[in-house]
């Protein structure tokens, strides 16, 4: 195994009960794994949710991670949702002070990047953007060199390209 | 039938075979506590002074008789008293179902008088936990409960429970225990490769832990020893395992191992875990543990394998049902230098005297062996006299061996005795225990009083925290701080107090002379014995070091 540092998006399939997200979450703080961010979702069944995690280590600490997470009770099924075969999204909202004269030059940059604005003032507006992280990462270089006031970021949620649907 | 959540628990808790629990009542577990006095003809309730001995006694009955330990305790301090001995449990993998009982449901997070959230508490040292506040998940709950308790890797389970629950009813139709979920399949292929790394093996060691004794996989063992001429060591987890008159035991690996365990695994050319997870205890520096060696891995728990040293071959599996495909693979071999030379190392700790007093623990352990017998179960506190008993007790595999290894839990000792005692009554408990940690938890004493538990604790009595002071004789330049309590505690006086009995012995002449008197008493005994504080464990590899680090006197 190597030692390299990696990022991984994790898939988890959870019972929909209380208390869950503390079970996962508490776990990988316990054994010192640190999570980038972490998404909790409905599915088509209301039975269970999704938990999309994504965290940086070693193999042996990815290992570590599925085995780990995978002898819960409440757990499902866990899968490492691999960059080639995944779609990843992220959502991020983000409020900029910008006043008459930089309104169109702003309009222009979200257009490029597909973004939408959702709420406009006279001093600020927000703007609303949907990609991978890569995406979201690039936007936010743009953009910062305006006044930024705010910023929200949903963290990561993928799904596999893959026919067999992540089910149990 | 229409019963309460109350006799839904002792139902359930009977179609399980549990006719015995360990507790404490209090006030919000009061309902389960009255339906325990309908069951008292079926159900045996044992109450300790504290409900932390409470949990250690349903460790221990577990551990000695094979079965599911059972705890009560009421909310608030009665469920966090319980945390040390879940914890316990978890780190040695022990089955156990703990109940509690909360506030009623109308009250939950208002911190209410007693409220805890102990299953919040509990989520790092429970396999799963259930809050139940609708009566009509409290059957799932518990049954599952001991279905996960003894499923794979075994461990404890807590059912929290509200008090409205208790009281409230529903139907119950008698039900069946759920099946167990099936030990991880193996594949042919990992059967092959560990064969034929066995089998092309010049130096091959087995390194057996905890996983071995879960699955009481002792014979399989033995016969894999035999067959291939393998020499084996053991974790405090696998100890008794093999048997200590067995030509091929090393003895104990790790920190305070012997010299044969430790520098067989460093010469050997192929390691051959089996239940066991390569802890900092026995791989004291995980990058050169068996560095001359290939690594097989077997264990019940995937996440185990690699996890704190990188093995060539990893495979889940139930040590027994492994060892059982594993043994027509495993050609018939002769390695005599090897055994020979490996076993040759065996060190005769025994000899190992230290301090001016007239006692050593070696001696203490001697009298204990030579007067007990093969069906004893020894159970020990934690600290120097753990280790000295671990070393020098001459096993045989149908002793039991009970002792907190992962967690280390100082106070296991009497509460673990009491319940190994009450679940196998005709076999003989002898406790061993330090100054120290007695003074953890001697006040179970009045249990073993009003049990009458002929439980004789050997209390191995330096005078100081012995293992603390022994580091702080080594490593930190005699500075002993905390370890020198001066402390006048009389404990043939404290005994005679509870109601038992007390003996004093300074000589190794005294001592089987009192030991003897001991297996005559009818309830418990105490034999103080006094050791001098200048008495260390050996050898001793510090933290991190290897083999060549070992302090051997």
């Amino acid at each position: 195994m190597d030692d390299k540092i990696r990022k991984e998006v994790i898939s988890i399939l959870v019972d929909n009960h209380s208390n869950v997200l503390t079970r996962v979450s508490s776990l990988f703080g316990r054994r010192g794994f640190n999570i980038d961010s972490l998404t909790v979702s409905a599915t088509n069944d209301p039975k269970l949710s999704r938990i999309t995690i994504v965290f940086q280590g070693t193999e042996q600490a990815l290992n570590q991670i599925l085995t780990q997470t995978a002898k819960l009770e409440v757990v499902r099924k866990i899968t490492p949702l691999d960059k080639k075969n995944s779609i990843y999204r992220e959502l991020l909202l983000i409020k900029l002070r910008a006043d008459k004269t930089e309104r169109s030059a702003i309009r222009e940059i979200v257009e490029i990047y597909r973004g939408k604005i959702d709420d406009l003032s006279r001093s600020s507006m927000i703007i609303e953007l949907t990609g991978n992280s890569e995406k979201i990462d690039g936007f936010m270089d743009i953009i910062s060199c305006y006044d930024i006031l705010e910023v929200c970021r949903t963290g990561i949620t993928g799904i596999s390209r893959v026919d067999e649907a992540l089910m149990e | 039938m229409r019963v309460t959540g109350s006799q839904l628990v002792a139902e359930i808790l009977l179609e399980h075979e549990v006719d015995t629990i360990f507790g404490y009542p209090g006030g919000t577990i009061l309902n389960l506590y009255d339906t325990l006095y309908e069951y008292r003809d079926r159900i045996r309730h044992v109450l300790t002074a504290h409900e932390q001995g409470a949990a250690h006694a349903a460790d221990g009955y577990a551990r000695a008789t094979g079965k599911t330990g059972v705890v009560f305790a009421t909310s608030g301090p009665g469920a966090t008293n319980l945390v040390t001995g879940i914890a316990t449990a978890f780190m040695d993998s022990i089955p156990m179902v703990a109940i509690t009982c909360n506030v009623p449901d109308a009250l939950i997070g208002r911190d209410a008088f007693q409220e805890v959230s102990i299953t919040g508490i509990t989520i790092p040292i429970t396999k799963h936990s259930y809050f139940i506040n609708r009566i009509e998940d409290l059957e799932d709950a518990v049954r599952n409960a001991f279905r996960i308790a003894n499923s794979g890797r075994k461990g404890p389970v807590l059912i929290d429970i509200t008090k409205d629950v208790t009281a409230d009813t529903i139907n119950y139709k008698p039900g069946k225990p759920l099946p167990l979920s099936p030990a991880p399949s193996f594949s042919e292929e990992d059967l092959r490769s560990v064969a034929s790394m066995i089998n092309s093996s010049d130096r091959p060691v087995i390194y057996c832990g905890g996983g071995v004794a879960a699955s009481h996989a002792g014979e399989e063992l033995i016969k894999l020893m035999e067959k291939a001429d393998i020499p084996a060591a053991y974790t405090l987890m696998a100890a008794g395992i093999v048997g200590y008159d067995n030509p091929r035991n090393l003895g104990l690996l790790g920190m305070h191992g012997s010299i044969a365990a430790n520098k067989a695994i460093d010469q050997s050319d192929l390691v051959i875990a089996i239940g066991a997870r390569f802890s900092d205890r026995v791989a004291l520096n995980p990058n050169k543990f068996g560095r001359r060696a290939q690594k097989i891995q077997i264990d019940i728990d995937n996440s185990e394998i690699n996890k704190n040293v990188l093995v060539d071959i990893g495979v889940t599996a139930d040590a027994g049902e492994f060892l059982k495909a594993l043994l027509p693979l495993i050609k018939k071999k002769k390695r005599t230098d090897w055994v020979e030379k490996s076993t040759g190392w065996k060190n005769t700790t025994g000899d190992i005297k230290e301090g001016d007093a007239a006692l050593h623990p070696s001696e203490i352990v001697d009298v204990i062996c030579s007067n007990t017998d093969k069906e004893t179960t020894y159970v020990t506190d934690v600290g120097q006299h753990q280790m000295w008993t671990a070393q020098y007790l001459r096993y045989d595999p149908n002793n039991k061996f009970l002792t907190s290894g992962g967690l280390g839990t100082m106070g296991y000792g009497y509460g673990a005795a009491i319940g190994a005692q009450i679940g196998e009554p005709d076999r003989r408990v002898i406790h061993v225990t330090s100054d120290g940690s007695f003074h953890m938890n001697m006040n179970e004493a009045c249990t073993a009083v009003s049990e009458g538990l002929p439980i004789i604790t050997v209390i191995m009595n330096n005078r100081v925290l012995g293992m603390v002071y022994q580091w702080q004789t080594i490593f930190y330049g005699k500075r002993y701080s905390a370890t020198t309590p001066e402390r006048k505690t009389d404990f043939p006086k404290v005994i005679e107090a509870f109601g038992g009995k007390g003996f004093t012995a300074t000589t190794p002449k005294e001592f089987e002379e009192v030991f003897k008197k001991a297996l005559k008493e009818k309830g418990p005994v105490w034999i103080d014995c006094v050791i001098s504080e200048e008495e260390r464990v050996l050898p001793m590899i510090p933290g991190g070091g290897t083999v060549e680090d070992m302090i051997i006197g």
